[in-house]
């Protein structure tokens, strides 16, 4: 069967390009860029909400953008079960839309961080992750000034309960201490899935790292994983 | 004394404000055509010992003049409230 | 306010310029009329003090497809593709406002490269600072660092590198210099000319405020700490409109809706309007009644000299301006059609049918008197040239010194800086920020483009001449040590008041040297910017010519990393180390002083280690190869240990002092390594290339770094020497 992929653009995204590319290389598919003001979207099996400063990130990240047209049509789409993934801006976006719990706030030392991280496997029983080994140790880059995540009590209880934090900024062995979250994460939380698990948010870029010339292929898996899932691939 | 000062900062009518001007065009974007002149600003309380009142509001204009505001282009006004 | 007696001063013209204003024009002008000459005439605007300098510079070769005089210079990189590149300051705006100082910079240098048609890939920035224990200095460094990633970030341009000094010499007036890279098609270049007369000149982007009114000519002012109220209003940067305009630009170029476009820099409408009708040598007029206002009640000479950002000016055939139109409303911006291209060679500004100013263009871009200003040779040059370097000669302590200089603020790392900017934003960044140059992949073709920037002022202050030849060789050889051949630079050439014979006199000497060693290497300037005025309460920067140099890979797989990727490696030292300790950051370290003779610069031979470390990568001979800078052999060696905790044991016989051995900064040196399995065929390439070389050592996996010098011996861990450099940065950076 052929996916059906498509990567949103909003003034102000700049990774849209990038998860086309990524999308590409890692799956030899195509993806559509759809411009924000589209009010009526055909059945994507997968939208990429991607980073980069929608609407300048002005007011708060994600905060004007998930009032776009197209938005609508996401939160269609993800109603019917077709899976959404947000990285970066596009994390705060679906937070901001109401797909995804919680809020990501100003980093805690307050500056903007570009840098590899490491990231470990909380659940590869995802249509996301399911490539990965439970507990991998993934580098992956993050980029962001606002990334750090915080819910309420009652959401936090329900994602962990319900293995919906995904991915948590770790040390180099694995380990998990609040210091390795260099935004100041809430229970070092890099990555959530939706009540249904067919939304995914996170504040990482797999597709920076998904190519060998770029300096790693740990993103890879992310991609494969979704085509797999989507395609009826290889499951482990 | 204990007072509470609260310092209003605004960038100065003449200086351009992004954030404003792009809040102002989404909000007309949502169909709300009777907004305009949207600004943003900074609310910065703080609390301080002082001997007494105007001593207070002394200490907090030299403060919000060096370091809360950029005289080149924000203005700043303050309020200041005696603390029980 | 009007002065009658004097109408020229307050434009900033000399009585002079004035006279020959009302020779050239036949007549007397208008108040507004005088306002275009003043700002145009500026330095900022009209290069009048230096232009002479200027054009020593070689500006040509078989890559050069654009050299200066335009937006940006373009070079060809191979494979259909070009490179359109230039470098930027921000000095003063930075000083008052370094947040948006710095952003705006970013911004002003983001629109010349896509006016050229060129979509903007990768930044760069070169700063420089006061020492750091000066709170106000830490807030400038913090500020400007912010404002830098505060653009770059959001328009999705990765800043890959650039380079940060601190002197004293920039305590008040610190430097911005801003370099940005774009790709297009070297069949598709626009360029600012407004021709064809009937077509339409449209305004697009930012409406227009009281921004930064005289910028310009601020910028050909010197600082002091009495002038705040003198001040322009601070330009804010709106990077959301911008990143709106560049996709907008960038979508009417690709359908060729436009024969022609501009950015707005210094002096707004006024540079951007006589540039484009200049240039083309047509006339154009502007009508200020259409011009998009933020602001009411704003002067019509207010509105002609405003620098408010993220504004282009297009020239448009008037049966495409409603398809330009319709993508600027896509993207929610304004675009007016505020004139047209007329055939009388004069620069016109109109309300509706009033004509409020006429000029020729050419009296205002070619016409500029151009000045020969006097030299005089510094007091300072013959004293500074004589240096006791006992301090470090009798030192002794050779791993102790060495960790001080890792640590101290010129060397140490500066991942806190570049781990502000996203770096990786666009997939092409494969050598990232913290080596010698960075490098990118190149869209649709297997070459790598390698970017750089550099300056050594101490060397310049202390030899102009040799001092800029070495920032050019020097960025070269950032270049090279990736693999890659330089193949043209820009340049930004910051200096104080040049109506100083002294000052003066570094400028003319800086550029003779910048023009005999982009001669030498073949790396013609494409373009750039210059900077006077560079003063606070009278004390002049450093003479501070930056270099931003690109090269081309041809295979980018054949890339050769800066750090030791592995023990057992031979290390070979390429280049000759003299007893070289003038003007050496060891030397600055231990005594505070900037003295001494500026080591020597063999260009012949820079040339030739340039081929080789071109041909060398070509053919996978080296595994690392990294550059000697300041800190000498000593920090180059640890600088290579760093990203793969490796180590080295190191033996050296040169007949120098130990000193000068460990941290001496003779010119043209690089620190490579080779397998055992290729070392004959290295040495053999470098006997070709009659490069003086020596086998140093080893690089080992046991963390340690041991360099024996007779019966001297530094010995230090890695990890420690790497905590220590790590660490620096950040601590003296804290508010």
């Amino acid at each position: 069967m052929t996916v059906k992929a498509c990567v949103l653009v909003f003034p102000g995204s700049n990774c849209d390009r990038d998860n086309v590319r990524s999308w590409e290389a890692c799956t030899g598919l195509k993806a559509d860029l759809v411009w924000h003001k589209e009010s009526s979207l055909p059945d994507y099996d997968l939208v990429i909400v991607p980073g980069g400063f929608s609407y300048g990130d002005y007011l708060r990240c994600g905060a004007i953008a998930r009032f776009s047209p197209v938005m609508a049509e996401v939160v269609r789409l993800a109603g019917l079960g077709r899976l959404i993934l947000g990285i970066c801006n596009g994390f705060q976006i679906l937070t901001e839309a109401g797909l995804l719990p919680g809020a990501l706030s100003r980093n805690k030392n307050l500056k903007y961080i570009c840098r590899d991280v490491t990231l470990r496997v909380e659940n590869n029983k995802t249509a996301f992750t399911s490539r990965y080994a439970p507990g991998q140790v993934l580098t992956i880059p993050v980029s962001h000034g606002e990334g750090g995540y915080s819910c309420s009590p009652a959401d936090l209880a329900a994602l962990r309960d319900e293995g919906r934090v995904v991915f948590r900024y770790c040390a180099a062995d694995g380990s998990v201490s609040p210091d390795d979250a260099p935004n100041g994460s809430l229970d070092n939380i890099a990555g959530i899935l939706g009540r249904r698990g067919n939304v995914l948010g996170l504040m990482p870029h797999p597709e920076r790292l998904a190519e060998e010339i770029l300096g790693g292929t740990d993103g890879r898996a992310l991609f494969t994983s979704i085509l797999d899932a989507l395609s009826g691939g290889p499951k482990s | 004394m204990k007072f509470k000062a609260s310092v209003n900062v605004m960038l100065k009518p003449s200086v351009l404000d992004p954030q404003g001007a792009t809040l102002e065009r989404a909000l007309k974007s949502m169909g709300h055509r009777n907004v305009s002149s949207i600004r943003v600003g900074k609310l910065i309380e703080l609390t301080m010992d002082c001997e007494n009142q105007e001593a207070a509001a002394k200490l907090a204009d030299d403060w919000a003049d060096k370091l809360l505001a950029n005289p080149n282009m924000e203005n700043y006004s303050l309020t200041l409230e005696k603390l029980p | 306010m009007t002065d009658n007696v004097s109408p020229w001063l307050e434009h900033g013209l000399s009585e002079q310029e004035y006279n020959l204003v009302l020779e050239l024009l036949g007549r007397t002008p208008n108040y507004l009329e005088l306002a275009l000459f003043g700002v145009m005439w500026s330095e900022h605007c009209g290069y009048k003090n230096s232009k002479k300098q200027l054009k020593k510079l070689p500006t040509k070769g078989p890559q050069v497809l654009q050299g200066p005089g335009e937006n940006a210079g373009v070079v060809y990189l191979g494979d259909g593709l070009a490179a359109a590149f230039k470098m930027e300051s921000h000095n003063h705006p930075s000083a008052v406002e370094p947040y948006q100082g710095a952003a705006t910079g970013v911004g002003g240098i983001i629109r010349d490269i896509f006016a050229m048609g060129a979509r903007p890939v990768a930044s760069l920035n070169s700063l420089r600072f006061g020492d750091l224990d000066d709170g106000r200095v830490k807030r400038l460094l913090n500020g400007v660092v912010a404002g830098i990633g505060g653009y770059g970030n959001c328009m999705g341009i990765p800043t890959v590198g650039g380079d940060l000094y601190f002197h004293p010499s920039y305590r008040g007036n610190p430097l911005v210099n801003a370099f940005c890279l774009g790709l297009l098609q070297a069949d598709k270049i626009y360029k600012g000319s407004a021709s064809g007369p009937g077509n339409i000149v449209m305004l697009v982007g930012a409406r227009t405020g009281r921004d930064g009114i005289k910028g310009a000519s601020f910028a050909s002012e010197e600082l002091s700490d009495s002038d705040r109220d003198k001040r322009p209003n601070v330009q804010v940067g709106d990077p959301f409109m911008e990143k709106l305009l560049l996709e907008a630009t960038l979508e009417i170029l690709e359908r060729d809706l436009v024969v022609g476009l501009q950015d707005l820099g210094a002096a707004g409408l006024t540079s951007s309007g006589a540039e484009m009708a200049g240039r083309a040598g047509s006339g154009l007029f502007l009508d200020l009644d259409k011009v998009p206002m933020r602001e009411e009640g704003m002067l019509d000479w207010e509105i002609m000299l405003s620098e408010s950002q993220e504004r282009m000016l297009l020239v448009v055939e008037p049966s495409k301006a409603a398809a330009v139109a319709e993508v600027f409303e896509k993207w929610d911006l304004l675009a007016v059609e505020a004139g047209l291209v007329t055939d009388d060679g004069n620069f016109t500004v109109r309300r509706g049918e009033r004509v409020m100013a006429s000029i020729p263009a050419e009296l205002l871009t070619d016409k500029v008197p151009l000045y020969d200003r006097p030299q005089r040779v510094p007091d300072y040059y013959e004293k500074s040239k004589k240096a006791d370097f006992s301090a470090l000669m009798c030192h002794g302590d050779w791993a102790g010194l060495l960790k001080s200089l890792l640590a101290s603020p010129n060397l140490s790392s500066r991942a806190w800086v570049f781990e502000q900017y996203d770096s990786m934003v666009g997939l092409n960044t494969v050598v990232r920020p913290g080596g010698d140059g960075a490098m990118l992949r190149l869209p649709g073709s297997d070459r790598g483009l390698a970017l750089s920037s550099d300056c050594n002022s101490r060397y310049v202050y202390l030899e102009p001449r040799r001092g800029a030849a070495i920032a050019v060789a020097e960025a070269a050889l950032n270049c090279a040590v990736l693999g890659a051949r330089p193949l043209a630079l820009t340049n930004c050439l910051n200096f104080g008041n040049p109506e100083n014979p002294e000052i003066y006199w570094q400028f003319v000497k800086a550029t003779d040297g910048l023009a005999e060693a982009a001669a030498a290497l073949d790396t013609p300037v494409t373009g750039g910017n210059v900077s006077f005025y560079n003063e606070y309460d009278g004390l002049a920067i450093f003479p501070t010519p930056t270099i931003g140099m690109i090269g081309v890979i041809e295979h980018i797989g054949n890339r050769v990393p800066a750090g030791f990727p592995a023990g057992g490696l031979n290390v070979i030292l390429i280049g000759e180390s003299r007893e070289e300790l003038g003007a050496s950051e060891a030397h600055h370290l231990l005594t505070g002083r900037d003295e001494g003779e500026v080591p020597e610069l063999d260009l012949a031979l820079t040339k030739r280690l340039i081929n080789f470390l071109v041909a060398a990568a070509a053919g996978r001979l080296l595994r690392s190869a990294h550059d000697l800078a300041e800190g000498g052999l000593a920090v180059a060696l640890a600088e290579c240990c760093f990203p793969g905790d490796m180590g080295a044991a190191v033996t050296l016989d040169d007949g120098l002092s130990a000193a000068a051995a460990l941290f001496g900064e003779s010119q043209s040196r690089v620190l490579a390594t080779a397998d055992d399995a290729s070392l004959d065929a290295v040495l053999d390439s470098l006997e070709r290339y009659s490069l003086p070389f020596s086998v140093v050592g080893r690089t080992t996996d046991d963390g340690l770094l041991t360099v024996g010098h007779g019966s001297d011996t530094l010995r230090a861990k890695v990890s420690e020497l790497k905590d220590a450099w790590s660490r620096a940065l950040p601590e003296a950076a804290a508010l």
